[in-house]
């Protein structure tokens, strides 16, 4: 005989619970910024670092031809700076929490997705940021119907990273190999998106093959979201424009195809974090 | 007892992977075509069900399964075979620091801690003061947890434990950190808990610990549970295990040269091993020893001992020299009983050989520990009685209560 209040009582115990993830968040942001006199300050020195660099080269070394490119450059890089985040700690998520994993019981679900958390509260911080810059430096072609083009940017931004997270998190745990695997896909996947070259030069290289290079969710990701902030299409030396369009329904579609991607990414992350999590403590 | 089930484990067996397996890829092509190492089993076929309510002491020498037996209640290991069901919420507190993070503060830890555990903050905001005055921490509550003592990590860390109301308690051998004002602080919990109606089980050296204060104790050795039952039967078990406790039977010690031990079966017929009985199943003994000629005609007889908890005989059986062989070689000597008594415990043989004088030249205890279950939920033995009330005297007005005889439980024993 068992009452169903204590079966509720277990059952909830193993829940993964809003609460909890965000107290995860706080504590690894507290960890992050603890002893540090900037503390959150520095989350934005990365990108501001990677601007000028990026700036120097290929405005001024290799003349890419794109007008205002520090802008047009961080319109896709914060967003794939979340999913490489993300992505990156995820991988140590499980591992480096061994001590939790192998004392408490706990909802392990919590363990990538506040991974993934922490890397969106940077990412809201920084684009906060680069919006006020923008806005203050006169640059407000963001502000309008394109920038709501952000939030299935960001909605489908979210759903792979949280796919990704799940999968390499799990997988690390039984192959240390993952982390290796994931450091050097990541800076491969970073040249892949269009985050420092125009979205038009691949499509002159790849021709009928375009329409495959958007299976990559953060292909389209990226494009959608330098129409929401860039939110210009000025013409290339070439004769080709920056953005890959100008409306909003080509965005649309890609987001749409890179949510399909996402969700099949996801079950098979899901399903592959489950199964393994059961051996969690045993193989740490 | 309750009726409510608090833990439900059936036919649970772990078995952890010999010298681990690949994690990385290149190991695992490496390893491809070979077999994998021999798996330890850590745990084989344990059945445990416990009672809303119960505290039960989880007892055995160091690898006998116990950690492994908690962590899986816990949920945090799967068992290889067999299921668990707990119904309520678990707390446990398995070794040092129940996962605290070093950097962040005892206040910080509170909070992350309770919320893993399964508080909301508002629910730990409410309990924090009690937590902190619990665990005596006052003064460090706002440094960082890695600058703590050990005792300091075990005081917190059994503080929220205790605090996040917990329908099920599981705590793993850590009253031993810690002063011994905070041991009895803990315990004084426990006691609480109890009265409470929660279910406890921990894991202890302290057998007068679990004497003490719980209402079962079970004994696992070698992965299996060879005791399960009345904690002073289980500590005394458990001595017996660990040969701590008086020999009756004489010291185990080389046996003279020329004759040699081989194993000691317990099993249904002579030779087939078994590890459970019921009362009035058939037992066979069945001895092995290689005896030299220079010493065949020098034995006199053989005994056997069953014995029970703490070494104490159940039953005799011996081989006069007449039922002896008289040519030396490999002896195999086999005692059958017809039934077996309606017993309750764990049981070993010891056997012990005697020269033609009555002394002792060999002695030997059997590696195997036998079970036997008749029904009764404790004591040796089932006996059948029955129980007769009678009012002697009309109640006389007044405050002294009536003396009424009672029985507690009619016998379920098969006689």
């Amino acid at each position: 005989m068992v009452t169903t209040t204590s079966r509720e009582r277990s059952r909830a115990q193993g829940r993964v619970r809003w609460e909890l993830l965000v107290g995860l968040v706080r504590k690894d942001l507290k960890v992050k910024y603890q002893g540090s006199v900037l503390g959150f300050l520095w989350s934005l020195a990365n990108p501001l670092l990677l601007l000028v660099v990026y700036t120097f080269v290929f405005q001024v070394v290799l003349k890419s031809g794109i007008p205002q490119f520090g802008f047009y450059l961080l319109s896709g890089l914060l967003v794939w700076n979340m999913f490489a985040g993300a992505v990156g700690t995820s991988t140590a998520a499980v591992v480096g929490n061994s001590g939790l994993v192998k004392k408490v019981r706990f909802p392990l679900s919590v363990l990538p997705l506040s991974q993934v958390g922490f890397a969106l509260v940077h990412f809201v911080l920084q684009l906060f940021v680069l919006l006020v810059v923008m806005a203050v430096t006169g640059n407000t072609e963001f502000a309008g119907p394109n920038l709501l083009l952000a939030v299935p940017a960001i909605a489908v931004a979210l759903l792979f990273t949280v796919a990704v997270s799940f999968l390499v998190a799990g997988l690390n745990v039984r192959y240390r190999d993952t982390q290796h695997v994931v450091e050097v896909v990541l800076m491969a996947g970073f040249w892949i998106n269009p985050i420092v070259y125009s979205v038009s030069l691949v499509k002159t290289e790849l021709g009928d093959l375009y329409w495959a290079y958007f299976l990559n969710p953060m292909a389209g990701v990226v494009c959608a979201m330098q129409r929401a902030i860039y939110a210009q299409n000025p013409t290339l030396p070439g004769g080709s424009t920056v953005l890959a369009a100008d409306g909003y329904a080509f965005y649309l579609e890609k987001l749409g195809i890179g949510a399909l991607v996402s969700a099949a990414v996801l079950a098979l992350g899901l399903w592959l974090y489950h199964r393994l999590s059961a051996d969690f403590a045993e193989e740490l | 007892m309750g009726g409510e089930i608090a833990i439900r484990a059936r036919g649970v067996g772990k078995s952890f992977r010999g010298t681990g397996r690949a994690t990385s890829l290149k190991e695992r092509i490496l390893r491809m075509g070979h077999g994998t190492a021999e798996p330890f089993e850590a745990l084989r076929d344990v059945n445990l069900e416990i009672a809303a309510g119960q505290t039960i002491g989880l007892i055995g020498h160091n690898g006998s399964g116990k950690s492994t037996l908690l962590k899986i209640l816990t949920g945090i290991l799967r068992p290889t075979t067999g299921t668990v069901e707990v119904n309520g919420r678990v707390s446990s507190l398995l070794e040092l620091g129940a996962g605290f993070n070093g950097e962040l503060s005892g206040r910080d830890n509170i909070y992350l801690n309770a919320s893993l555990l399964g508080l909301s903050r508002k629910e730990t905001d409410g309990l924090f003061d009690s937590i902190v005055e619990f665990s005596e921490l006052e003064e460090f509550i706002d440094n960082p947890v890695k600058h703590y003592s050990s005792g300091m990590y075990v005081r917190l860390g059994f503080a929220v434990a205790v605090h996040v109301d917990p329908d099920i308690l599981l705590v793993d051998e850590v009253l031993a950190v810690g002063d011994e004002a905070f041991a009895r602080k803990c315990l004084d919990k426990i006691a609480e808990f109890q009265r409470e109606g929660r279910t406890i089980l921990f894991v202890t050296h302290s057998l007068s610990l679990v004497d003490e204060i719980c209402d079962r104790g079970v004994v696992l050795d070698h992965g299996r549970v060879v005791f399960d039952g009345d904690p002073q039967f289980a500590t005394g078990t458990l001595r017996a295990l660990l040969g701590t406790a008086e020999d009756t039977v004489g010291p185990v010690e080389e046996p003279e040269p020329g004759l040699e031990f081989g194993p000691i079966t317990i099993g249904d017929v002579p030779g087939r091993e078994r590890g459970e009985f019921t009362g009035g199943d058939p037992v066979g003994i069945r001895v092995g020893m290689s005896v030299s000629p220079a010493m065949a005609p020098t034995v006199g007889g053989v005994v056997v001992v069953v014995m029970g908890a703490g070494d104490y005989p159940v039953w005799v059986m011996d081989a006069e020299r007449d039922q002896l062989p008289t040519e030396p070689g490999d002896w195999t000597l086999d005692f059958a009983v017809a039934a077996c008594p309606p017993l309750h415990g764990a049981f070993q043989v010891a056997v012990r050989v005697d020269d033609r004088n009555g002394t002792a030249i060999g002695v030997e205890r059997s590696a195997q520990t036998f079970w036997v279950r008749s029904g009764q939920e404790s004591g040796l033995l089932a006996v059948p009685y029955e129980v007769d009330t009678e009012v002697t005297a009309a109640a006389r007005p007044g405050p002294a209560p009536v003396q009424v005889g009672t029985g507690t439980k009619a016998g379920r024993g098969a006689g």
